[in-house]
C-alpha cells in the first residue's frame, strides 16, 4: 500500500471523492496541506480574498450541480471567516465539507496562535463534524464527510485538523474507502407505502388542490417525477424561494412563489385548498405567515427526508418520511394504476378560480419615471431565454429576481433563503462559473449586498470568472427601508448609504468592465452588450426606483392571504 | 408534562455536547442528565428528563435522531419505566434531631453513610418524587448540602434499548 503524509492524505482522499475545485486560503495551520497541493495537479485550488467567500463558492457548486463543494480555511479567524458560510448552507441543506486547519494537537486548550474551537463554534450550524486525532484516521473521516453531508437531508460537515496531523516526514499507508458503514447513520431511502397509498387517495379525491414544493424537490433531484405527477393530474403547483425551478415557471400551471412575498394566486389558492401535497418543503415562517391561521380547509400530506421537518410547525394529515424522488415515483404509479379520477369538474372550477386571482394582481407593477427594478428582472430574463444560473444575493433585488425571472430548470436558481445572508451573491456566481463555464451565469444584487464580498472581484480576475454582475442600486437598504416605511413611519434609520463608490472605477481598477445605466431605453442593448461579452466580467451598475417596495407582501401573523398588493391596496 | 428520554450514544469525543447543544439550541429545556458508558464502551447511555407538550417531546425525539452519534432513541415515559435517582443529604445532627433524622431515613430506606458529631450524611435511591417527599419529611432539619444524581431509567419488561 502507499505511503502518504497526512497532508498528501487530504489532497488524494479529494481527488478520489472525485472533488475537482476546492476553495480556500492558506495559514499556518494548513501549511503542510497547502504544499501537498502544490505537489500535484488534479486537483485545483481556488484562491479567495476572504475565507466567506470560499465556502460560498463552494456552496454554489453543490447547489447547482447536488454535489457536495468543499472550502479549505485555516484555524483561528480562517475558521470563523467561514462560519457565515457554513450557516448559510446548513439553513438551506446544502451539501459541502469544510476542511478547517488547527493548531497542533498538544496545543489544543492552550489559547495557541491562531487557535479557536472550531467543533464547538460550528456545532449548531452542521449536519456533523470531525476532529482528527490520528493521521491514519484521515482517508475514513473523509469518506465519511462526504457521504454524511450528500445523503439524507444533505448538510454542511466540518473536518478539523490539527497540524500534526499532517507533518509531512510522517507516511502512513493509504486507501481510500470504497463503502461507508455507520451503525448510527442510515438514511432512509423509500417512503412508507401504506402512507403513501393514504396520501394518493386524498390527492385523487381533492377538489381544491395544491402541489406545494420546496429545495427538497432540486436537492432531492426529484423535478422530473414532480412534473410529471402535477401534469398528469393538472393540479396547481406553487414553489417555494428554495424550491424555485422545480417545476417550470412558465408553465400555466405554475403559481410562482408562495409565502411573504409570494404572488397573490399562490398564497389564495393555498389558503382556500382542501388538500396540499407539500414535498421537500419545511412550511418555513416565511411561508406560512400566522401558523394559527393557515391553511383552514386544507389537508396536508408532506413528503420529507427528515422526520423532524414534519409536524414541526403545521400539524400534518399524512406524513410519509422519504425521499421526494422515489415517493413521487411510487405516487405515480398509484396514480396510474388508481380506479378513481380526480373530479374533473371540480378541478376545472378551481382552475377557474385561480385564473380569476390571476387576472386580480397577476405580478403587476405600476411603471414610473424612474426604471423599475422589476423591469430589470425581466429584462434579464428576457436577454438570457430563462436559462440562466441567476445568484442572488439578499434583499428587494432578491425577491424581485424569484418574483420575475421564470425559471424552468432545477439548480438554477442559486440564493440563500434561509439564513439570508448578505453578501452571497458574487462568490455564488463565482462558483457557478468556475464549473459552467459555457453558461450565462448573473449575480443579481444590490448596492448594499455587493459591498459585502466585493473584494472577490479580483478572485474572478485572477481565475478568469466572467460573471455578469446586475446590480441594482437604488442608493439604499431597500428591504429595511420598506418595512422601516410600512411599520416605523418611514424613519429610515441606517438604511441609507451616503459615499457609494464609484462602481464602473471600481471594477475597471480590477481590471473588469463597467457599465452604468440610467434609463431603461437603455437597459436592453446594454445587458445584451454584457452578455455578448463572454470572456469578461460586466459589472452592471443600474439605477433603479429607490421608493420600489416589493409586493405582494403578507400583513404579518394573518393568514396566507392576508396580503398588501401594492401601497395603498390590501386584501 | 415530565418526559424521561433514554439515549444509546456513540461513545465519541464531542457527542455530549452535541446533545446538550441541541437543547440550547432549539430551546427545550433540560430538567436533569446522566450519562455514563455502557456495557460496551464504544457506547455511552444518557437519560435527560424534560418537560414539554407534545409537540416539543415529538421534536426532542426526532432532533436527536438526526445527530449522527446518535444510535438510538427512547421516549421511556411512553410505557412502563423504572426511574431511579440517587440522594446524597447532608444534614445537621445535634441533639433530639439526631434520632428524628435516624427515624425518617429509616422509614425512606435511607442510609446514613458519614456521621460526625455534628452531622448525618443519608444516601436514598427512589424515583424524583421519593426524594422529593424526604426533603419534604425532614421538616425543621437544616439541610448542609444535597446531591442528586439526576434521573436514569429502564424499561420494564422485555424491552431493552440495545444496537
Amino acid at each position: 500500500m502507499e505511503l502518504l503524509s497526512g497532508a498528501e492524505m487530504v489532497v488524494r482522499a479529494l481527488r478520489d471523492e472525485g472533488v475537482k475545485y476546492i476553495y480556500g486560503y492558506p495559514g499556518g495551520a494548513l501549511l503542510h496541506v497547502y504544499d501537498a497541493i502544490f505537489q500535484q495537479d488534479e486537483v485545483e485550488h481556488i484562491l479567495v480574498r476572504h475565507e466567506q467567500a470560499a465556502t460560498h463558492m463552494a456552496d454554489a457548486y453543490a447547489r447547482a450541480t447536488n454535489k457536495a463543494g468543499v472550502a479549505l480555511v485555516t484555524s483561528g479567524p480562517g475558521a470563523t471567516n467561514a462560519v457565515t458560510g457554513i450557516a448559510t448552507a446548513y439553513m438551506d441543506s446544502i451539501p459541502m465539507v469544510v476542511i478547517t486547519g488547527q493548531v497542533m494537537s498538544y496545543l489544543i486548550g492552550e489559547d495557541a496562535f491562531q487557535e479557536t474551537d472550531m467543533l464547538g463554534i460550528s456545532r449548531p450550524i452542521v449536519k456533523h463534524s470531525f476532529s482528527v486525532q490520528r493521521p491514519e484516521d484521515i482517508p475514513s473521516i473523509i469518506k465519511k464527510a462526504f457521504h454524511i453531508a450528500q445523503s439524507g437531508r444533505p448538510g454542511p460537515v466540518v473536518v478539523d485538523i490539527p497540524k500534526d496531523m499532517t507533518t509531512p516526514t510522517e507516511r502512513y499507508p493509504y486507501d481510500y474507502p470504497a463503502n461507508v458503514k455507520m451503525r448510527s447513520y442510515g438514511p432512509i431511502s423509500r417512503g412508507h407505502s401504506g402512507q403513501i397509498k393514504k396520501a394518493v387517495d386524498m390527492l385523487l379525491a381533492a377538489k381544491r388542490p395544491v402541489i406545494y414544493t420546496g429545495g427538497g424537490v432540486i436537492m432531492g433531484d426529484a423535478s422530473e417525477e414532480l412534473v410529471k405527477l402535477a401534469q398528469e393530474l393538472n393540479y396547481p403547483v406553487t414553489n417555494t424561494l428554495m424550491g424555485l425551478g422545480g417545476y417550470p415557471g412558465t408553465d400555466r400551471q405554475s403559481l410562482g412563489m408562495l409565502g411573504m412575498h409570494g404572488s397573490y394566486e399562490a398564497n389564495m389558492a393555498m389558503h382556500h385548498s382542501d388538500f396540499i401535497l407539500a414535498v421537500g418543503a419545511r412550511f418555513d415562517d416565511r411561508v406560512t405567515n400566522g401558523t394559527d391561521k393557515f391553511c383552514p380547509t386544507a389537508r396536508i400530506a408532506h413528503i420529507d427526508i427528515d422526520p423532524a421537518s414534519i409536524s414541526k410547525t403545521i400539524d400534518v394529515d399524512v406524513p410519509i418520511v422519504g425521499p421526494a424522488k422515489a415517493v413521487l415515483k411510487e405516487m405515480l404509479e398509484l396514480v396510474a394504476e388508481a380506479k378513481t379520477q380526480p373530479d374533473a369538474e371540480a378541478i376545472a372550477n378551481w382552475w377557474k378560480q385561480i385564473d380569476e386571482w390571476r387576472q386580480r394582481h397577476g405580478g403587476r407593477f405600476e411603471l414610473g419615471d424612474k426604471m423599475k427594478p422589476q423591469q430589470v428582472i425581466e429584462m434579464l430574463s428576457k436577454v438570457t431565454n430563462g436559462d440562466a444560473f441567476v445568484c442572488s444575493d439578499v434583499g428587494q433585488h432578491q425577491m424581485f429576481a424569484a418574483q420575475y425571472y421564470k425559471f424552468n430548470k432545477p439548480n438554477r436558481w442559486i440564493n440563500s433563503g434561509g439564513l439570508g445572508t448578505m453578501g452571497f451573491g458574487l462568490p455564488a456566481a463565482m462558483g457557478v462559473k468556475l464549473n459552467f463555464p459555457d453558461a450565462d451565469v448573473a449575480c443579481v444584487t444590490g448596492e448594499g449586498s455587493i459591498q459585502m464580498n466585493i473584494q472577490e472581484l479580483s478572485t474572478c480576475k485572477q481565475y478568469d470568472l466572467p460573471v455578469k454582475i446586475i446590480n441594482l442600486n437604488n442608493q439604499s437598504l431597500g428591504m429595511v427601508r420598506q418595512w422601516q416605511d410600512m411599520n416605523y413611519e418611514s424613519r429610515h434609520s441606517q438604511s441609507y448609504m451616503k459615499s457609494l463608490p464609484d462602481f464602473i472605477k471600481l471594477v475597471e481598477s480590477y481590471g473588469h468592465v463597467g457599465m452604468k445605466v440610467e434609463r431603461y431605453e437603455d437597459l436592453e442593448g446594454a445587458m445584451r452588450e454584457a452578455f455578448a461579452m463572454k470572456d469578461r466580467l460586466v459589472f452592471m451598475d443600474i439605477y433603479v426606483d429607490p421608493f420600489e417596495h416589493v409586493y405582494p407582501m403578507q400583513v404579518p401573523r394573518g393568514s396566507m392571504r392576508d396580503m398588501w398588493l401594492n401601497k395603498t391596496e390590501r386584501t | 408534562m415530565r418526559h424521561i428520554i433514554s439515549v444509546l450514544l456513540e461513545n465519541e469525543p464531542g457527542a455530549l455536547s452535541r446533545v446538550v447543544g441541541l437543547f440550547s439550541q432549539r430551546n427545550y429545556n433540560i430538567e436533569s442528565l446522566t450519562v455514563a458508558p455502557t456495557e460496551d464502551p464504544t457506547l455511552s447511555r444518557l437519560t435527560v428528563t424534560t418537560i414539554g407538550n407534545d409537540r416539543v417531546v415529538e421534536q426532542i425525539t426526532k432532533q436527536l435522531n438526526k445527530l449522527i452519534d446518535v444510535v438510538k432513541v427512547v421516549d421511556l415515559s411512553e410505557g412502563d419505566h423504572i426511574e431511579r435517582e440517587v440522594m446524597m443529604i447532608k444534614l445537621k445532627a445535634n441533639g433530639q434531631m439526631r434520632a428524628e433524622i435516624k427515624r425518617t431515613a429509616d422509614i425512606f430506606r435511607g442510609h446514613i453513610i458519614d456521621v460526625t458529631p455534628n452531622t448525618y450524611t443519608v444516601q436514598l435511591i427512589g424515583d424524583s418524587a421519593k426524594l422529593d417527599a424526604f426533603i419534604a419529611a425532614l421538616g425543621t432539619a437544616s439541610i448542609l448540602e444535597v446531591v442528586r444524581s439526576g434521573v436514569s431509567g429502564i424499561a420494564r419488561g422485555e424491552k431493552v434499548l440495545s444496537v
